[in-house]
């Protein structure tokens, strides 16, 4: 337990990084997934092809494997670099692209999903009214759609706050990775700290959870 | 009888044909609908009535036929069509207002987004219909809050909005409860005595003989006979017309 207590801000530090991993890979995938639904919906051909392939391609990829050819291929090899001297702040970034654009193919599915519960009459009275495409996606579906996937889109960003423990694998220092370091400094007290990061992703998680189900039944659109 | 300009029709349609896979649901259809027209169709269901309707704004696609609107062939997709469907307006069966928006809101949506009409401006306008309609203590109410009827009324006045040089009625009281049939009628008869272009589907008879300029019955994808509503209603030319009637008149 005292180790725990030693270590607090270091802890918390590690949990810092893993919350901005979240908040900004989450923000990303959300308005990815949202644009590559509406290419999987689209008129074009080509546009749902290109979203049907990515999204099958991601989706069915291990995460670890997308971080390290993120952090490898496209930091090593490619020369992908946010900071030229900051070499952790480097791993973030790229760490931030994996996670977004594996997180963003299971949105993606998530809310064409919602889009589905829409009543095709919403979209032909759009229509009907001179909207575009675009607008009738925009204004009326989507809105519709969201509302009804706030709870699985909860349920993704709660899989997300958990999958950021992979950008360990490119050495960046959120909590899983801070986590075995203590274990290496801490050898007698593994119980007390594991216990310790576990109840961290707990109190990051379960508002997460109870907000996102308040929401759904808030934002329920009623027929 | 409303003065209709026979040279320069609304509406045209030549040739339209139109299949739903192996089934032939317009068969070289031709049509026009002058300005100030209402013309009422009816016939049996499947007879191709509402897809006659929406084609007209597109809804549905044609595989031959010319369809001109306000002289020019209708565009087949983009921006063009969208303009286009903003000139025409649609009321359908089930209504399809907007779950997700007040009633006002959907009066507003389209002067808004299609003719970039100033918020205010389009809210003014749109309790101004929605007073017309009868609804106006419904304007922050969500959809799902109104009777069909009411809903229906909202639905027309969201066509309005778009001051549409013609509106189309696919079958609106059909989904209706009994009791709130007549004061959708209502608001439609108003419409037609404006002046208003229409082409109504309906089952509605005695709106068709009240309203209408022209009858136009369709059987099996066809139109089988067109007239004036004291001429199909007395004396049908065709023994198709007469069996419809009779099915229909006689409770």
């Amino acid at each position: 337990m005292e180790a725990v207590v030693d270590e607090l801000p270091v802890i918390l530090g590690a949990f810092w990084l893993t919350v901005k991993l979240t908040v900004v890979s989450g923000v990303i995938s959300l308005i990815w997934g949202i644009v590559l639904a509406a290419m999987r919906v689209s008129p074009l051909p080509v546009l749902r092809g290109a979203g049907a392939l990515y999204v099958n391609v991601l989706r069915n990829t291990p995460l670890t494997l997308i971080i390290v050819f993120c952090g490898l291929g496209l930091g090593t090899v490619m020369n992908v670099q946010f900071s030229r001297d900051d070499l952790s702040l480097n791993s973030f970034w790229l760490s931030i692209i994996g996670l977004s654009a594996y997180t963003a193919a299971f949105v993606c599915e998530v809310v064409r999903s919602g889009i589905n519960t829409v009543p095709l009459g919403q979209a032909e009275a759009a229509r009907a009214i001179g909207l575009t495409f675009l607008q009738t996606l925009r204004l009326v579906i989507l809105p519709q759609a969201v509302r009804t996937v706030i709870a699985p889109l909860g349920s993704l960003l709660n899989a997300l706050v958990k999958n950021t423990t992979v950008a360990a694998a490119i050495g960046v220092m959120e909590a899983a990775l801070r986590m075995k370091n203590l274990f290496d400094a801490h050898g007698d007290a593994i119980i007390p700290i594991f216990l310790g990061f576990a109840a961290g992703f707990v109190v990051l998680t379960l508002p997460m959870n109870l907000l996102s189900g308040r929401l759904a039944r808030r934002l329920a659109v009623v027929r | 009888m409303t003065e209709i300009s026979g040279s320069d029709p609304l509406v045209r349609l030549e040739g339209v044909n139109k299949h739903f896979g192996p089934l032939h649901v317009l068969k070289d259809i031709g049509l026009s609908v002058g300005r100030g027209e209402v013309v009422v169709v009816i016939g049996p269901s499947g007879s191709g009535k509402s897809t006659l309707c929406r084609v007209i704004n597109r809804l549905e696609t044609t595989d031959t036929g010319t369809i001109v609107f306000d002289g020019r062939e209708l565009p087949a997709e983009g921006r063009a069509l969208a303009r286009l469907r903003s000139e025409v307006g649609m009321v359908f069966q089930s209504f399809n207002l907007f779950s997700h928006k007040t009633i006002l809101e959907n009066v507003t949506l389209g002067p808004t987004r299609v003719r970039k009409i100033s918020r205010q401006q389009a809210e003014q306008r749109g309790m101004e219909l929605l007073e017309r309609v009868g609804i106006t203590s419904q304007a922050g109410k969500y959809p799902a809050q109104l009777s069909g009827g009411q809903q229906q009324r909202a639905a027309i006045a969201r066509a309005l909005a778009m001051d549409p040089k013609m509106i189309l009625f696919d079958e609106p009281t059909s989904a209706l409860d009994p009791e709130m049939v007549q004061e959708v009628l209502d608001v439609m008869t108003g419409l037609a005595k404006d002046g208003m272009t229409m082409m109504v589907v309906t089952h509605e008879m005695g709106f068709a003989r009240r309203a209408a300029n022209r009858i136009v019955f369709m059987a099996d994808g066809q139109i089988v006979e067109e007239g004036s509503p004291s001429e199909f209603f007395t004396q049908p030319s065709t023994e198709r017309a007469r069996d419809f009637l009779s099915k229909i008149l006689t409770h």
